[in-house]
């Protein structure tokens, strides 16, 4: 395919000078998009860069199959007697644990794409300021739905049973979403603060293993020394893994799901303004 | 300063923009005509993508002011973005997009629906000539191809102000232009257009005004005309049939045009500079040195009236030449 553009230029039809006038004088120019229609229009390219290169959705199906494999089978015969056990506590958990690692390559396509000359463009377009980074979020959003449906019926298969039903499973992975989208503010305003692609990988790595290992999505805090336990019950993702297993246990663990929204809420207002200023001075 | 006009496309003062120790622009000042061409000429790293960049609302100035159709670049950002338009030096179309999908996308931004942004893409395709790579991905696009995707997606909502940054670098004879041609129609139906350009041919060939800009000055502005009259008309290349002869030619050359003259490398070649075009031109002083050199029994075989170069004008401008910048600055 990309053989052929060097004859390409030789053959390009000129350009109809006729056309091209009537098309510069036609038509009045259209009122601005919305926030939501701008936001949606830059999702939609993302979506369209999936279906360019499918190859990407590599880290949200098996990268997350590995994950529920391996830690069902590692642990689950030591913690909870067989893994069939096991699955029933880990699932939710390891769900929460993939989705929030997934969530750190945002900051690595934004580092990667802020350099290329489109952006120039973006940046000159009348359109709300915070669209292109909320259309990444939400092209995100849609990647990390895939990776929970892809878990979840791994899990099924390994034996998970959610007492919550369709309606539990469904609403704890809406929230597991949505958390996720708030909290990858973190990852534009590295993918904008940091200079290479590396770099972002490497602060990425710092920040997201300790903050998802170091929570109750393996085992039960309890039987942590208490400087530890005093971290892990404050963690956003203890909080985040605690509300998503009670909804698909079938319950309505209010204050966790109120403790997950909070956060998720200040994620938002912290990150989103400092990386709006990032890519506004970028 | 002045309330800023508002038949003045562009209005810059004192413009600055800094990186690190280094003053990528440094002080300029321009006035740039609604309606018309506007070139600003330099080499690499004279300052021209930064000044771009800061007119497109892309930098914050570090000292000066801009205003573009009188609204000012840093506190009326919106209102400018609404009626400009960027063509960078890097094609700022998406290359992992298909052809037709970028149109789509800028077009769906700029407020179109679906519907219309569809329609719209078709035809600006069809008249630059992409219809048949409409469906393929930008990254397989030839540079013409790539440029022209790029301008088309620029007048997706024709704009009032387009800047074009070094449109042609890179581009082929063929291809750059078909480029002009394209920033001729924009321009004759009324938008204005800031291009930047390290060739002073390409300057010639669209601008009406031009300012020369190095080390983020500007060190010469205004008509084609002017420009060219301070830098001298350009020069002549003369073969002679005899190599032995040259000398002599050298000589009557010297004493006709009272410019230097060089002894090319080819022994039958022969450069003589011309001075600044007075009411003769510089065609009127090549006529009377050719009849000169025919009348020192010197047989001529070729002859070429050559337009002054961006190195001349650099040098006459200058001092120096256009590639002793030591650093270039990277924006």
């Amino acid at each position: 395919m990309s053989t052929a553009t060097t004859t390409e230029t030789k053959d390009l039809a000129p350009v109809s000078a006729e056309s091209l006038a009537a098309l510069l004088v036609g038509g009045a120019r259209p009122p601005r998009p919305s926030a939501v229609s701008a936001s949606l229009t830059f999702g939609w390219r993302a979506v369209l860069k999936i279906k360019h290169v499918p190859e990407q959705l590599f880290d949200v199906t098996a990268f997350p199959i590995m994950m529920v494999l391996m830690y069902t089978y590692l642990f689950g015969g030591a913690l909870a007697g067989s893994p069939t056990e096991y699955i029933q506590f880990l699932l939710p958990g390891i769900l929460v644990m993939s989705v929030v690692m997934i969530t750190m390559y945002t900051g690595v396509s934004v580092n990667t794409d802020i350099e290329k000359g489109v952006f120039d463009r973006f940046r000159s377009l009348p359109v709300w300021r915070p669209a292109p980074m909320v259309g990444y979020l939400l092209g995100d959003a849609l990647r990390y739905t895939v990776a929970s449906v892809v878990m979840l019926t791994v899990g099924l298969i390994l034996g998970y049973r959610p007492d919550g039903g369709a309606g539990g499973v469904l609403a704890g992975i809406a929230l597991l979403v949505l958390f996720a989208f708030a909290f990858s503010w973190i990852w534009t305003m590295f993918g904008l603060l940091l200079r290479t692609e590396k770099s972002v990988m490497g602060v990425s790595m710092m920040v997201i293993f300790p903050l998802t290992f170091l929570s109750n999505v393996f085992v039960d805090p309890r039987t942590m020394p208490g400087w530890l336990q005093a971290f892990v019950n404050n963690s956003p993702v203890t909080h985040l893994a605690s509300a998503v297993r009670g909804l698909m246990d079938g319950d309505w663990p209010a204050d966790e799901i109120a403790w997950s929204l909070g956060w998720a809420a200040l994620f938002v207002l912290v990150f989103g303004p400092v990386t709006m200023r990032l890519y506004n001075r970028k | 300063m002045s309330r800023p006009t508002a038949d003045l496309a562009i209005e810059t003062a004192g413009l600055v923009k800094t990186f690190g120790a280094t003053r990528a622009v440094d002080g300029v000042d321009l006035a740039v005509p609604a309606g018309t061409v506007y070139g600003v000429l330099g080499p690499n790293g004279a300052g021209k993508t930064t000044t771009v960049k800061m007119l497109a609302t892309l930098l914050r100035p570090d000292g000066g002011q801009a205003h573009v159709f009188g609204r000012d670049v840093v506190h009326e950002a919106d209102e400018v973005r609404g009626r400009v338009s960027l063509t960078g030096q890097y094609a700022s179309v998406d290359e992992d997009l298909t052809g037709m999908e970028n149109m789509i996308l800028l077009g769906r931004l700029l407020g179109h629906s679906k519907k219309g942004a569809r329609a719209r893409g078709e035809r600006l395709l069809e008249a630059f000539g992409l219809s048949d790579a409409a469906g393929r991905q930008v990254k397989h696009y030839s540079g013409g191809m790539r440029r022209r995707l790029d301008i088309a997606a620029s007048i997706l909502n024709t704009p009032d102000l387009l800047f074009l940054d070094e449109p042609t670098t890179g581009l082929d004879p063929r291809s750059r232009n078909q480029v002009w041609d394209i920033v001729r129609a924009v321009v004759a139906q009324g938008t204005t257009v800031l291009l930047t350009t390290q060739y002073l041919d390409e300057a010639d060939q669209l601008a009406s005004r031009i300012a020369v800009i190095d080390r983020g000055k500007v060190i010469a502005e205004g008509t084609k005309g002017e420009l060219k009259a301070s830098v001298g008309a350009g020069s002549v290349h003369l073969r002679l049939r005899d190599p032995a002869q040259r000398p002599l030619a050298a000589d009557v050359l010297r004493r006709v045009l009272g410019a230097s003259v060089q002894e090319e490398p080819d022994p039958v070649a022969v450069t003589a500079r011309l001075g600044a075009a007075g009411a003769e031109g510089a065609a009127g002083q090549a006529a009377r040195a050719l009849s000169e050199l025919a009348v020192a029994g010197v047989t001529v075989d070729n002859f070429a009236l050559g337009q002054p170069s961006l190195d001349e004008v650099f040098l006459a401008l200058t001092g120096h030449d256009t590639h002793d910048d030591s650093e270039e600055v990277a924006a």
